[in-house]
């Protein structure tokens, strides 16, 4: 089989891989290549019709199919080939990647550094232990935005959401306004992992209720959804007994979070996080396997596209860099999770990296007016204060160039302290 | 009269108090721990608007169209202008940013195309 040599190979054309080409393009590359899966490139923002996108990074609100418009028109500038419609296959951990495509068949290409940036997907009804019948009727809220937003179909009339997440929130809304009724969105936290926006303009304005601490307890229907029941939980996530509250629904929607889509990684030997379910990566987004590079969703799930954005970018400048041969040296420091802390991605900094550098984890729980404190070796480097600290929300802290420079052996720790 | 409302400008989501007057003046506003959020209680009590999103079927695009109102629309209007973006009529092509409703129900907004069709 022929091998095509590709210089930087890029896996999806989503916010993420887009990003990544500009800024590898942007570094000098040349030679360079994007597969994506489906027939047009943009990735999941496609479907996000709705607004509040680009107001980091564009200085203004737009909607998702506007933002993801604003990296094609660039990347189609640069000159930089998305070719669709093409599925990758498998990555090996020597950069041989296969794939597949309708009009050009099974092909191999050899890169000399592969992006991957597939994103991620949604946890699907068989990793949620919900009980009842397996009646047609529920779908996970992606999909059911897809079928809308896409496909131009209603997935049904009366509709719950299990679940707070912001793809839940959102498509609350949006069946709101193409006119089915939404009975309520329950969720098993005592808080919503959504953003305070989505929780006031798609549930509060429309009058639905947000049931936390409460969980779908049974589902029913033979063929199609007929109802469901709720109750709620103690703290433990434990139904309470007595607590049941009958719905008559014909759509279930779950947003029950995202999980990195990570089968490529794992076949090119990539070393997963069990806390991120991505790759483990270096601050220059380096995987555990020499060459291969992660950003965006399939690295660790982001709040806010222009986040995923402004890493991707980084990913793809270091990527060009690791094809010019020049890659940050020095001792690794791990990183690791403290204390109210989960998925701190990078895990590990090289001593010899250029700042600043960003950490960026999820805290475990809500803490008000707390700090989080970065500590090397038990000697506290940084500290940053916040009026809170919440799981729906991404947080960072920047270590400076002086920072790394002081770095001595043994592991980093970022962890939350109440006040 | 007395409003509670959430602040929508950061993760700490105020609980607020908004006291306005019988005739729905605002007066003062309690809970909020920044000015941003003054400002967004006396908006949101006095004259809340929304962005509003939709998608339009367009005959010979297997993809609908989506659209967006170019500025906010009045939040107690919100059905009346999905009803109205649901009876456009559009045909291929079409551009991103292309106007497809001029002032919308006499709301100062147009309804524009966030996406390009082509035949």
């Amino acid at each position: 089989m022929n091998e095509t040599y590709v210089d930087i190979l890029v896996i999806g054309a989503g916010p993420a891989g887009l990003a990544a080409a500009q800024a590898a393009r942007e570094s000098g590359i040349e030679n360079l290549l994007v597969l994506e899966r489906e027939n047009e490139p943009g990735g999941i923002l496609r479907q996000c019709i709705h607004n509040g996108f680009g107001l980091h990074r564009f200085r203004e609100e737009l909607t998702g199919p506007e933002y993801a418009q604003r990296d094609i028109d660039a990347v189609r500038a640069m000159g930089i080939p998305v070719e669709c419609g093409c599925t990758v296959l498998s990555v090996s951990p020597e950069r041989v990647v296969t794939c597949v495509s309708r009009t050009k068949g099974f092909r191999v290409f050899r890169a000399g550094a592969v992006i991957l940036a597939m994103g991620c997907r949604e946890r699907p009804r068989g990793a949620l232990c919900t009980p009842g019948t397996r009646c047609a009727g529920i779908y996970s809220a992606g999909t059911a935005q897809r079928f809308v937003n896409l496909e131009g179909y209603m997935p049904g009339r009366r509709v719950v959401i299990l679940g707070s997440g912001d793809i839940g929130l959102i498509m609350a809304r949006r069946m709101t306004l193409q006119g089915a009724k939404v009975l309520a969105c329950v969720e098993i936290m005592p808080y919503s992992s959504g953003l305070n926006r989505n929780i006031v303009q798609c549930l509060e304005d429309y009058g639905i209720p947000l049931l936390l601490s409460h969980t779908v307890t049974d589902i029913r229907g033979r063929d199609r959804l007929e109802g469901i029941t709720v109750s709620k939980v103690d703290e433990n996530r434990n139904p309470v007994p007595g607590t049941e509250i009958d719905y008559e629904c014909d759509t279930l929607l779950l947003s029950c979070g995202l999980i990195p889509e990570n089968e490529l990684s794992a076949g090119a030997g990539v070393r997963m996080s069990p806390a991120t379910s991505g790759p483990m990566v270096s601050e220059s987004f380096e995987t555990s396997v020499d060459g291969i590079f992660a950003c965006g969703n399939v690295l660790h799930v982001h709040d806010l596209v222009d986040h995923v954005s402004a890493e991707s970018l980084k990913a793809g400048h270091a990527a060009a860099e690791y094809i010019r041969g020049n890659r940050p040296g020095g001792e690794t420091i791990p990183v690791c999770d403290g204390e109210g802390v989960r998925g701190t991605v990078p895990q590990s900094i090289r001593k010899g990296a250029a700042g600043p550098v960003d950490l960026m984890f999820r805290p475990s729980g809500v803490f008000r007016n707390a700090s989080a404190v970065v500590e090397n070796d038990g000697r506290e480097i940084l500290r940053k204060k916040a009026m809170i600290f919440t799981p729906g929300e991404m947080s960072v802290v920047t270590l400076k160039e002086e920072n790394i420079r002081s770095l001595t052996s043994g592991k980093l720790t970022v962890r939350i302290e109440r006040s | 009269m007395k409003r509670e409302i959430t602040c929508i400008n950061c993760p700490v989501g105020c609980r607020m108090t908004v006291e306005l007057s019988d005739d729905g003046t605002f007066l003062s506003v309690t809970g909020n721990t920044c000015p941003r959020g003054a400002k967004y209680a006396q908006q949101e009590c006095t004259v809340p608007t929304r962005t509003l999103t939709a998608v339009i079927q367009v005959p010979g695009s297997p993809v609908p169209l989506s659209v967006k109102t170019a500025s906010p629309v009045p939040k107690e209007r919100i059905f009346e202008v999905m009803q109205a973006i649901s009876t456009a009529e559009v045909s291929l092509p079409v551009r991103a940013g292309q106007v497809i409703l001029k002032d919308v129900l006499g709301t100062g907004s147009d309804i524009i195309a966030t996406r390009s069709l082509d035949t």
